[in-house]
């Protein structure tokens, strides 16, 4: 789908000086220029989610509603249902809690070509606390029938996934932290595919699936522990959490027998429950872990710590394979005849 | 410390901005210590809090959880730097405390948690949620018989918010006359200019229009914000209070002010210090 889209011309020069979010308004405002159906909506944060920069460009295409996330969504549908797309921006919480029933009722249902862009998503908003943390949306909002659920990992990725979402059809939520995230990719020369993972390391081993930012330490964590442990990791980016490949997760159960999701997300309803409904639906014997927020209110902290602390980090990750891989796993010789 | 009986109205209103400028530059220290605060909206809410909390609100010193005390919602969160120092300072924990601001499992973020901070009395941060739970504070004091009030404090952009408008009728339907509302109405939301972003004004006919009682008045001027807390009706009265405050985002540091990009914002030693001179100097004159 992103080819449909061209022209492009953010270099990765500028991407070095950009932020997550930074890359993906000006990937929205180049898109902006080839299609007069886009517009955009924000709730006075037009600044803090990068969604002005389409403003600034297309004043006439640009609404800003006030601090007002209900009305917002309302007026997305109504334009979503005279043929306009709409990109909405706001935080992650305020797009799956505030307006949440905006966001089922008036755009889902419909399935309206809305594009949602939630910033600031899990624990990345680190300092602002429970109030602004957001380690439920991905339960909330994969739960909605016709939403596509994107979490992307970095900059890169989220300009892929919002390019991406201008020709697929239906209401899209895209999930990006507070937009300071440290990079996976290296420039832009990556395949995108909605609902299609991306091996970022072959392994034979275990199987680590993450998504957003904590793929970073995951990918840092299966290079490490190649050269120090011999292991072999698996790291998948299931950029994607619905429709969720099923394909590269019965793979991996089939090929490792040990699987471990990460995920900026409480582990109630998000990408590991994901991957276990694969799993327990394929019926086969896995080891399997999920490590993300434990069902409690995250604290205040500086994103860092809080990723630290939740093991979310290179370092965490590191600790949980290694104790996954200590663990006795019965593997059963005959398991190719169950079922 | 009430100051209630003091001496004459001069040193009663020396104290109170005293103590505003004591804020002001509590506001600048933590900032240093959080590495980064909501400056803009700290500084225009400081006069308004220390009003509250140092002559309206009937307090007792160190005893966060005195079953009478008046109640006060920081419906505007992100006010928490400006709101955390003057609980410590009501003797409800050691101020000590605040010197963890932002660092992990600290009380204290962005925006309070009552959970953590003895004397806040709600959570807040994701705004528009103050004035209903006032509505649902203030009808337990009217069925346990109780004469305290609820003070809630919203920005002027909050107040985009729809839930403020399912509130405001509320506590006029309900009689709730033991709401105290005050908006901090710097002009200035986090993009712009609210009347550029999403029209509130006018603020006072909306809000008459709602059932409430309304005091539009210089939100900086300590004379004018005591007189109006002194107009309060009694708590059983029948009407919501709503008293607009007109305040300057930034307010006391020359440079952030009316500039929104100081919403939120860290500084330097060097701009640290600016700031911290330039709060000495818009002190207003002592009349004693
Ligand atoms: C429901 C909700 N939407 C958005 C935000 C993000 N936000 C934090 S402060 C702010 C601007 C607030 O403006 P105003 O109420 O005028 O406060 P002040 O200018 O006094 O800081 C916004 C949009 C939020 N905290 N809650």
């Amino acid at each position: 789908m992103a080819e449909q889209v061209g022209g492009l011309t953010y270099t990765i020069l500028d991407a070095d000086k950009m932020t997550a979010a930074e890359i993906y308004g000006d990937v929205l405002t180049q898109i902006g220029g080839q299609r007069p159906e886009i517009v955009a909506l924000s709730a006075d944060l037009a600044k803090s989610t990068k969604i002005g920069k389409f403003g600034e460009k297309y004043p006439d295409r640009f609404f800003n509603v006030g601090i007002a996330e209900q009305n917002m969504f309302g007026v997305a549908a109504g334009l979503a249902l005279a043929g306009f797309v709409p990109f909405v921006s706001t935080f992650a919480v305020f797009v799956s809690m505030r307006a949440g029933e905006q966001v089922r009722t008036d755009i889902c249902y419909q399935k309206l070509n809305c594009k949602i862009i939630a910033t600031h998503s899990g624990i990345s908003f680190g300092q602002a606390g429970t109030t602004h943390h957001c380690t439920e949306d991905l339960a909330i909002i994969r739960s909605f029938a016709n939403m596509t659920v994107i979490a992307p990992a970095d900059g890169f990725e989220t300009a892929k996934a919002v390019q991406a979402s201008v020709d697929w059809k239906g209401p899209v939520y895209i999930r990006i932290g507070r937009g300071f995230e440290p990079r996976v990719y290296t420039d832009d020369k990556f395949d995108f595919t909605i609902g299609k993972a991306r091996e970022m390391r072959p392994g034979t081993d275990v199987t680590v699936i993450a998504c957003g930012t904590p793929l970073v330490g995951a990918v840092d964590a299966a290079d490490f522990l190649k050269k120090n442990d011999g292991l072999s990791v698996r790291v998948i980016n299931m950029h994607t959490i619905k429709p969720i490949d099923r394909e590269a997760i019965e793979k991996a159960v089939m090929d490792t027998r040990r699987i471990i999701t990460f995920e900026d997300h409480n582990v109630i309803g998000g990408l590991g429950s994901a991957v276990a409904e694969v799993i327990a639906d394929l019926g086969k014997g896995c080891a399997f872990k999920r490590v993300g927020i434990p069902d409690e209110f995250s604290p205040v902290g500086y994103p860092d710590d809080l990723y630290h602390h939740y093991k979310l980090d290179s370092e965490g990750i590191i600790d949980t394979v290694r104790e996954v891989m200590g663990k006795e796993f019965e593997e059963d010789e005959d398991w190719q005849d169950e079922f | 410390m009430h100051k209630k009986d003091s001496k004459s109205r001069d040193q009663l209103l020396d104290y109170l901005d005293d103590k505003a400028e004591w804020l002001r530059r509590e506001i600048i220290r933590l900032s240093s210590i959080a590495g980064g605060a909501h400056l803009g909206g700290g500084l225009s809410m400081a006069d308004v809090i220390v009003a509250v909390y140092y002559y309206a609100m009937n307090l007792k010193q160190g005893d966060p959880t005195w079953a009478d005390r008046d109640r006060f919602i920081l419906s505007k969160g992100h006010g928490a730097v400006a709101y955390c120092p003057v609980l410590a300072d009501q003797g409800f924990f050691s101020p000590d405390w605040l010197n963890t601001f932002n660092n992990l499992d600290s009380p204290f973020g962005m925006h309070p948690d009552m959970k953590k901070i003895p004397g806040c009395d709600m959570s807040t941060g994701s705004l528009g949620h103050g004035l209903s739970v006032a509505v649902g504070m203030a009808l337990t004091a009217r069925l346990d018989k109780k004469s305290w009030r609820v003070f809630v404090l919203m920005g002027d952009g909050e107040i985009n918010e729809g839930m403020v408008w399912e509130a405001a009728p509320a506590a006029s339907h309900f009689k709730l006359g033991n709401i105290v509302a005050i908006i901090d109405r710097n002009t200035l939301s986090l993009d712009g200019p609210t009347e550029e972003i999403m029209a509130i004004e006018p603020i006072a006919k909306r809000w008459e229009a709602f059932g409430w009682r309304v005091f539009d008045i210089d939100g900086h001027d300590m004379g004018a914000l005591v007189d109006t807390l002194d107009k309060l009706p009694p708590s059983s009265d029948p009407t919501p209070t709503l008293i607009v405050a007109r305040t300057v985002k930034g307010k006391g540091v020359d440079f952030m002010e009316n500039n929104p990009i100081w919403h939120y914002a860290g500084l330097d030693k060097a701009k640290s210090a600016e700031a911290l001179t330039c709060i000495g100097n818009c002190r207003p004159k002592r009349r004693t």
